[in-house]
């Protein structure tokens, strides 16, 4: 549904994308994962036919996004980042609004949108601008959904947003993407990752990898332990020092460490250590150390 | 040892609405402190009491020792803040931000310079030093920040969702430096939504509705609420909230 082959793109002398290529299948829910500055927002720009590439091309749903911008807009549902949607209009106004101009009525597609809508629909008469920030996260939604599109691109749609509401966003995608909806979904948070089918970490423009959350924690190249002391700083510190160790990270609680070839760790018994499996963020570190 | 911040049924009320409703904990030195609730919980009110910006509408808080109701302009010669909204001024370099902060928290002038260049070899930043913070990248910003809310030594400073859209590498050097700070005896108050910035934190409390409905460290909450990560603690918590979101 999504084919992009060698896209780059640069601002000035700033590189956004470099030789970007992936593809996403019909209904898959596909995570594009990195920082801010990665890339993710230029990336959707360009295949929502919003930005022009420097070099290379795309398709969505068979359309060029060049050639066959007017066609592919028909098609798409497109949720940015920044909150687009009419401040001033209340929110049945706002969802009148894309409706209509994408042709089509509420009431026609109201069906797929009624499990997001309905939850803000009691305050419908209410300005957009006055929603809270989880509220208008299911507008936006809502409002990019309302002429029911083939593919779906989110733009970091749970930065700010509580653990609550982001769980909640997260099964309605599992919900459109059982509709047969495809989705492309960015987020800077590693622990989204996998609920996606498949993921692309990316960073300073360039994808690392592309996986299954489950074969990128397969794919993992060492032993990774975990490490837990009274004073986690302090052990850090005296884990830096260490000549077996490679790599070393704080993570919450623990540190995750991993071990040089044929490296043994021979630890006080006030430190805590475990074989452990790594997680996404344990491979996205390890892709950027390399 | 005497608590940093200590509250007795600290609460704020807007008309007939109760924000913040009898809060009472209190905050080691050296602590690292994560103050975590759902959007509209009160956690916004309840720090800005803290930083002496809103009066309590009852009860009491005491931040560095002093009187969050009437020693307001103590406590904020007394404290840091960090915002990963605004911290620094984009368009004043690296040197002129340092500068403006530690004259504003009345830093002595001849102290300035030095401590400048002592905190910038520190960080690794000395190169950046007449470069313009919008020039510098998010990472970079961030640390400079932290490390600005910390140059007057402050007993305690309140971080407001520092970490985030940073890469995982950067971001753990940023709690790096926050660790060090915490070694070197600041207290470190942070609010986040983001459940995983929540286990570094040495203890954590979750506000519903206006009140603190647990604290403990992350590993108790865990056992306490039978969860597998803190994002599911705080799920169990949230779902009791009956506050409309509005």
């Amino acid at each position: 549904m999504v084919d992009i082959h060698h896209i780059n793109k640069s601002y000035k002398d700033v590189r956004a994308l470099h030789n970007v290529s992936l593809s996403v299948e019909k209904s898959e829910l596909f995570g594009l994962i990195g920082p801010d500055g990665a890339g993710k927002t230029s990336l959707f720009r360009i295949l929502t036919s919003l930005l022009l590439a420097d070099s290379g091309q795309a398709t969505v749903d068979g359309l060029d996004v060049v050639k066959d911008y007017k066609e592919l807009r028909t098609r798409i549902g497109y949720m940015p980042g920044r909150f687009s949607l009419y401040q001033d209009l209340s929110v049945e106004e706002n969802l009148d609004f894309f409706a209509t101009i994408f042709n089509t009525t509420v009431e026609e597609n109201y069906r797929l949108i009624a499990p997001i809508y309905s939850q803000i629909e009691p305050f419908k008469k209410r300005r957009a601008g006055k929603l809270s920030g989880g509220m208008k996260q299911k507008l936006a939604l809502s409002c990019a959904l309302i002429h029911k599109p083939t593919v779906l691109f989110l733009d970091e749609p749970t930065t700010g947003v509580d653990p609550v509401s982001r769980k909640e966003f997260w099964e309605i995608l599992r919900q459109l993407k059982a509709e047969g909806i495809t989705i492309v979904v960015s987020t800077p948070y590693m622990d989204e990752a996998v609920l996606c089918d498949r993921i692309a970490l990316i960073l300073h423009g360039e994808i690392l990898s592309i996986d299954t959350p489950q074969q990128f924690v397969a794919q993992f190249p060492k032993k990774l332990y975990k490490a837990e002391a009274d004073n986690n700083f302090r052990l850090l510190e005296k884990l830096r020092k260490n000549p077996a160790v490679e790599s070393v990270y704080m993570f919450g609680e623990q540190l995750h460490v991993t071990l040089i070839e044929n490296g043994e760790l021979r630890m006080e018994n006030e430190v805590r250590l475990e074989e452990i499996l790594p997680t996404v963020e344990d491979c996205f570190i390890q892709l950027m150390n390399q | 040892m005497k608590p940093v911040i200590e509250t007795n049924n600290l609460t704020k009320c807007f008309g007939a609405f109760t924000a913040v409703d009898h809060i009472s904990f209190s905050v080691e030195k050296g602590e690292i402190f994560g103050f975590l609730g759902a959007n509209g919980a009160g956690k916004t009110t309840a720090m800005r009491m803290l930083c002496g910006l809103s009066k309590p509408t009852a009860g009491k808080g005491l931040v560095a020792g002093y009187n969050i109701a009437k020693q307001s302009e103590q406590v904020k010669q007394n404290i840091g803040y960090m915002s990963q909204k605004f911290s620094l001024y984009e368009d004043l370099k690296v040197w002129e931000n340092m500068q403006l902060y530690a004259g504003i928290y009345g830093v002595s002038r001849h102290a300035i310079g030095p401590k400048i260049d002592e905190t910038l070899s520190r960080l690794g930043l000395m190169h950046e030093k007449n470069t313009l913070v919008k020039e510098l990248p998010l990472g970079w910003k961030q640390k400079l920040a932290f490390s600005v809310a910390i140059f007057h030594e402050p007993q305690i400073v309140f971080l407001d969702e520092p970490t985030g859209g940073v890469d995982p590498i950067t971001r753990r050097q940023f709690w790096e430096l926050i660790y060090e700070a915490a070694e070197r005896g600041i207290t470190i108050f942070v609010t986040t939504h983001y459940m995983d910035e929540a286990e570094y934190c040495n203890r954590i409390s979750i506000m519903v509705d206006g009140r603190i409905d647990a604290l403990d460290s992350p590993r108790n909450l865990r056992e306490q609420f039978q969860a597998q990560t803190m994002d599911e603690v705080f799920r169990k918590l949230a779902r009791k909230a009956t506050r409309i979101e509005s």
